[in-house]
């Protein structure tokens, strides 16, 4: 499979430093407004995933949500988790620490699209 | 050049304390762990004070505060509440230049916007609903000859309310102003980004309230926001934010079984028919201003107006003017009263827009203006800004369709009347629209059609008090700055009265 989802090693370092603290965790991309737009990182289970919710890939281990509506709006696009200094962002664990994860993008090319086309779907709803 | 004050000379007149503790049960107190976090203005960059970086054991003594003060407050006549928050208003208006000064520094908004809106706004919201409070009336149903049932408004007791970092006084007092009238005590947590001019807001009017009908509690989403949001302790929490973190807050709700009012944010489309430009007037020229709404506030605001759908017959000419209009707007500082745009928040704000920049740019839109970070002179070096950027494209591109929450609006063209409703309700959002024409119809069916709760319709980026404020589709859940809103924080009791002596004839 084409990789949809990646991480920096800064962001993959900040992953693991939280997985230690807080066991394993998940991501899922917000929308909307103030901190939205953003990858919010939660210990595995305090986030329900959604039925419908799309796994984009795992990043250091650690599985990458979206919710639906919003993939089909950012599937022609490849994402980098990173990090930057920052200030809060919801409940994303990370925060406390003055840094913030960010999402980076950029467009798949025609081929790797093509590709994309003829993959199987990804997983949707809960880890199996 | 204007005169205004210094970072550090605003900070002193505005009476900033180096540190703030959390304010429960009516005095200030430091958190139970002893922690605190440096709380930056985004003018500079530069720490402006401490706050506590609180933990559940800080939101538990702000809801004994609340549980204690919640009968009292929820018994005090209407008469005596209302005027509680008439005189909150009055305190508020007497110190509108300090709230205006800290709540640019907290916040890096132009001190002209706090001036003329956040403020007279949040002031005149307490005496709407000290107003509406007074008004409002229960009902009474007569069922049969001998059988009534009465309709009491009760509050709800205790409520959770997560407040947003765009506009931190007035956003607070949105979910304030009407939880106090209707009778209930609150315990909010401010944005970690900007927590302190609703500390000072409190230490200005401790005198007026109760204590412990109102608790601050600061600190971190994960930290403070998790243990308020998700604790069996509160009838009901407020949040405004984004998606996933409104998804978490509903999940939470579902295990207390309580109810919710969430507002997520939007990707307002701004549309211009060709009959603005029937005419150079006044009218064109608050059309243009209409379009360059997407600055106000730096672009953080959930009804920003970040997509604008301009008729394909006036497209150029429209363009070339509303380009000029928006390099027309005035970066400065903030505390400079001629500034019409300052700073973006925080630095992954700053951070977050510029990979909007980027990933517009990656998918070919157009920039037509701006598109950069704004390198600035002076002690604005280290703070965070970006130039207003003017995008073209098409209403499929990220840009189009996810919130920036920055000075970015993302332009297309449409063809007539049909073409302008699918593209403005191609989203996923359904916050604010704007619709403008000289054409009572074409704006009024416009108005209909958009599915959002908002439609300015010939004017943007109003915010009365008395005119309902609330999402469709992903943005959310509730209507706050109308009396509507009394109705999220109250139970309704009903009195089923039989005034017949007969039995039923049952048994």
């Amino acid at each position: 499979m084409l990789e949809r989802i990646a991480a920096t090693p800064a962001a993959v370092e900040l992953i693991e430093e939280l997985r230690a603290e807080n066991g394993p965790l998940l991501f899922h991309q917000s929308g909307g407004c103030c901190d939205g737009s953003s990858p919010m990182c939660y210990p595995a289970r305090e986030f329900r995933v959604g039925q419908r919710d799309v796994l984009l890939g795992q990043v250091a281990g650690t599985p990458v949500y979206i919710g639906a509506q919003q993939f089909e709006l950012w599937e022609h696009t490849h994402l980098t988790l990173d990090v930057v200094p920052g200030r809060g962002g919801g409940f994303s664990l990370e925060a406390p620490k003055g840094v913030r994860f960010l999402t980076r993008s950029r467009v798949f090319t025609d081929e790797e699209y093509a590709r994309l086309k003829q993959e199987p779907a990804l997983h949707r709803g809960p880890p199996e | 050049m204007s005169k205004f004050p210094s970072v550090a000379e605003a900070t002193q007149a505005a009476e900033v304390k180096k540190s703030y503790g959390n304010f429960i049960g009516g005095k200030f107190v430091p958190s139970v762990k002893g922690q605190t976090f440096t709380n930056p203005t985004p003018i500079t960059g530069k720490p402006l004070c401490e706050v506590q970086r609180s933990t559940a054991e800080d939101i538990e003594k702000a809801l004994d505060a609340a549980h204690a003060a919640a009968p009292g407050w929820g018994s005090t006549p209407v008469a005596e509440r209302a005027n509680v928050l008439n005189k909150i208003a009055d305190r508020l208006e007497a110190n509108l230049e300090r709230f205006a000064t800290l709540e640019t520094l907290d916040n890096g908004k132009p001190i002209r916007e706090t001036r003329a809106a956040d403020l007279p706004l949040a002031i005149d919201h307490f005496r709407y609903f000290a107003g509406a409070i007074r008004a409002q009336e229960g009902g009474l149903s007569e069922i049969d000859a001998t059988t009534v049932a009465y309709h009491f408004h009760e509050p709800l007791g205790v409520v959770g309310q997560i407040i947003p970092w765009n506009f931190p006084l007035l956003m607070a007092t949105w979910k304030l102003a009407p939880a106090i009238a209707a009778g209930n005590a609150v315990v909010l947590k401010p944005a970690e980004q900007t927590p302190l001019s609703i500390l000072v807001f409190m230490e200005v009017m401790a005198d007026l309230l109760p204590p412990g009908v109102v608790n601050v509690v600061n600190g971190f989403g994960t930290e403070a926001g998790k243990p308020l949001a998700s604790s069996p302790r509160v009838r009901k929490v407020a949040f405004t934010g984004e998606t996933t973190t409104g998804r978490l807050i509903l999940q939470y709700a579902s295990e207390n079984l309580i109810p919710v009012t969430l507002e997520l944010g939007g990707k307002s489309p701004n549309v211009f028919f060709e009959d603005v430009m029937q005419k150079d007037d006044d009218f064109f020229d608050k059309a243009l201003e209409g379009f360059a709404m997407f600055a106000l506030n730096q672009g953080e605001v959930c009804t920003c107006p970040s997509r604008a759908l301009v008729q394909e017959s006036i497209y150029e000419r429209f363009m070339e003017r509303a380009v000029k209009r928006t390099e027309s707007i005035k970066m400065g500082h903030p505390l400079d009263p001629s500034t019409m745009m300052g700073a973006q928040a925080s630095n992954d704000q700053l951070e977050k827009i510029l990979s909007y920049l980027d990933i517009g740019k990656k998918e070919g839109a157009t920039v037509r203006t701006g598109g950069s970070r704004a390198v600035m002179e002076g002690e604005l070096k280290e703070g965070f800004y970006v130039k207003p950027t003017i995008f073209e494209g098409t209403n499929r591109m990220r840009v189009f369709q996810e919130e920036i929450f920055g000075p970015v609006v993302s332009v297309t063209r449409f063809k007539d009347e049909a073409d302008a409703l699918r593209i403005a309700n191609d989203t996923l959002y359904g916050l604010g629209a704007g619709v403008w024409s000289r054409d009572g119809n074409v704006a009024y069916r416009m108005g209909r059609g958009i599915q959002a709760g908002r439609v300015w319709t010939n004017c943007y980026h109003l915010y009365p008090a008395h005119a309902a404020f609330g999402g469709y589709k992903q943005s959310g859940i509730g209507r706050e700055n109308h009396k509507m809103m009394l109705d999220h924080y109250q139970q309704t009791k009903n009195l089923l009265v039989s005034y017949s002596p007969k039995a039923l004839g049952f048994f």
